[in-house]
């Protein structure tokens, strides 16, 4: 309840869904960069329907992608999140069922993926992969536990962004905390305007409280 | 073993005899002690994944396939589960594991592929059953990271240790709490960087016990393929297989027995390095 109320409050005051989302763009697009991949997603779990979706995408697949969906715990991603356990594969293509697979879920045919679960405390909230980095080079140790650096900014993002649109539903639902919320952006917007509107608010919040 | 109970709360003077160990364990412990011509054969492996695929070139055939559900909380035991493997992950540990005991029995127990709600508790159940089982080696390439389950895993993990029964499990590679790799009842497995498939090294900074082959492993995937693959994961199974590598040569050993002969052959301990 609590937690909610914050959230109603904050979200009265704050339009951050469009903050977060530009976080984890910019986490996929430096992991991509980093380790230089032909592309790099982020896939958030949503709990109600049991499903992955497409959060973040940088390079090959880009925004086409974003808010595809698929099972939450078949294939590579389903996976990881569910085994909890980073995997990193390489040569995709040897295997066609695979490449099929991974297909369907990219927008394109990589050779090779990481993937990594992205724990927030103990919750599992989705999975960043990184497709195509170069082959050449022998995968090492040191690379996975970049990723793991990576997985912890990109799930620090996502547990963000979901309170951020737990706080905008409650705005914009009629569940009885809402009022809260739309007396928080009203105070907001009132403060702005200097006819001693907000003293009065503020006032009138107060004698509430004494109430209360 | 003496067909009488062996003690098992106290040791009374007359019952001293009635424990002494038929294996007499050399001054040194070395390889071709613990597993030299051992094959596996006998041993019972549970692979306790998202399936295996059977008659995979790598893997062969495997013996059992158990899939574990659940409706509601009336837990599901499919004998014959004929659904392969949701992913590959699987077939991959199952071709490890019978690369280094290529004669081992394989029982394949599925937890994977009913969606993400559940599946910790699916887990739970599916190593429930796989104990209850008494397969005398549980490769465990998962974890779980809900407190809730902890304890429960706790009391399972304990019980496979008693019961004779080695849980094998993945470590994470990052520092997050999960479960049950953390017990000090399971054999925990992290990733070295070399190609040797027997080189394993006895970690003295636990959590983590052991470091086993894990990057850049070609290993079988379903659908009758090979991949590259990097991950604890597939560190665990190189450590599982040379498990039931020891245990197909000295029935007797019990899980702290055969941690101990894992530590005293580990690749950098004593003349192994």
């Amino acid at each position: 309840m609590s937690e909610d109320l914050h959230g109603a409050v904050a979200a009265g005051v704050l339009g951050t869904e469009e903050n977060y989302r530009a976080l984890l763009r910019s986490i996929v697009e430096v992991a991509r960069a980093i380790f230089k991949a032909k592309a790099s997603s982020i896939f958030l779990l949503d709990l109600p329907s049991d499903e992955l979706v497409f959060e973040a995408v940088a390079g090959e697949g880009s925004e086409s992608l974003v808010g595809r969906r698929f099972p939450s715990s078949t294939g590579i991603a389903g996976f990881v999140l569910v085994s909890r356990q980073p995997l990193v594969i390489e040569d995709v293509l040897a295997d066609p069922r695979f490449s099929h697979e991974t297909a369907e879920s990219t927008g394109f045919v990589p050779k090779g993926l990481m993937a990594v679960p992205l724990l927030h405390e103990e919750s599992v909230l989705g999975v960043l992969e990184v497709l195509d980095r170069p082959t050449e080079a022998r995968f090492t140790l040191a690379e996975m536990e970049l990723l793991g650096l990576f997985a912890n900014q990109a799930a620090i993002a996502l547990d963000l962004l979901q309170r951020a649109r737990r706080a905008q539903s409650t705005l914009a639902g009629d569940g009885e905390l809402a009022v809260l919320a739309r007396l928080a952006a009203r105070l907001e917007a009132r403060g702005e305007q200097e006819d001693g509107s907000m003293e009065k608010a503020l006032r009138l919040l107060e004698a509430l409280e004494n109430v209360l | 073993m003496t067909e009488e109970p062996l003690p098992a709360w106290s040791l009374s003077a007359d019952a001293v005899e009635r424990i002494a160990l038929p294996e007499a364990w050399p001054g040194r412990i070395t390889r071709d002690w613990a597993w030299g011509g051992a094959t596996g054969a006998g041993v019972r492996v549970c692979v306790l994944d998202s399936g295996v695929e059977t008659n995979h070139p790598d893997v062969g055939e495997v013996q059992e396939s158990i899939a574990i559900s659940l409706d509601g909380d009336n837990v599901i035991v499919e004998d014959h589960d004929q659904a392969g493997d949701l992913c590959g992950h699987g077939t991959a540990c199952a071709g490890v594991i019978r690369s280094l005991a290529p004669e081992c029995h394989l029982a394949s127990v599925r937890v994977l592929g009913a969606g993400f709600t559940g599946s910790g508790a699916i887990l739970l159940e599916g190593l429930r059953w796989a104990v209850e089982q008494g397969y005398d080696v549980i490769n465990m390439s998962l974890s779980t990271t809900k407190q809730k389950f902890a304890s429960l895993l706790h009391e399972l993990a304990d019980s496979a240790y008693f019961r004779r029964t080695m849980l094998v499990a993945s470590a994470h590679n990052m520092p997050v709490e999960s479960y049950p790799w953390r017990f000090s009842s399971v054999i925990s497995v992290g990733s070295h960087e070399l190609s040797d498939p027997f080189a394993y090294y006895y970690n003295p900074a636990p959590p983590v016990e052991f470091f086993a082959r894990g990057v850049d492993v070609e290993v079988p995937w379903s659908g009758g393929g090979r991949l590259v693959c990097t991950g604890n994961s597939f560190a665990t199974p190189h450590i599982a297989g040379v498990a039931a590598l020891i245990i197909s040569k000295h029935r007797e050993l019990t899980p702290f027995q055969l941690k101990s002969v894992l530590y005293l052959t580990a690749s950098n301990v004593g003349d192994e390095t």
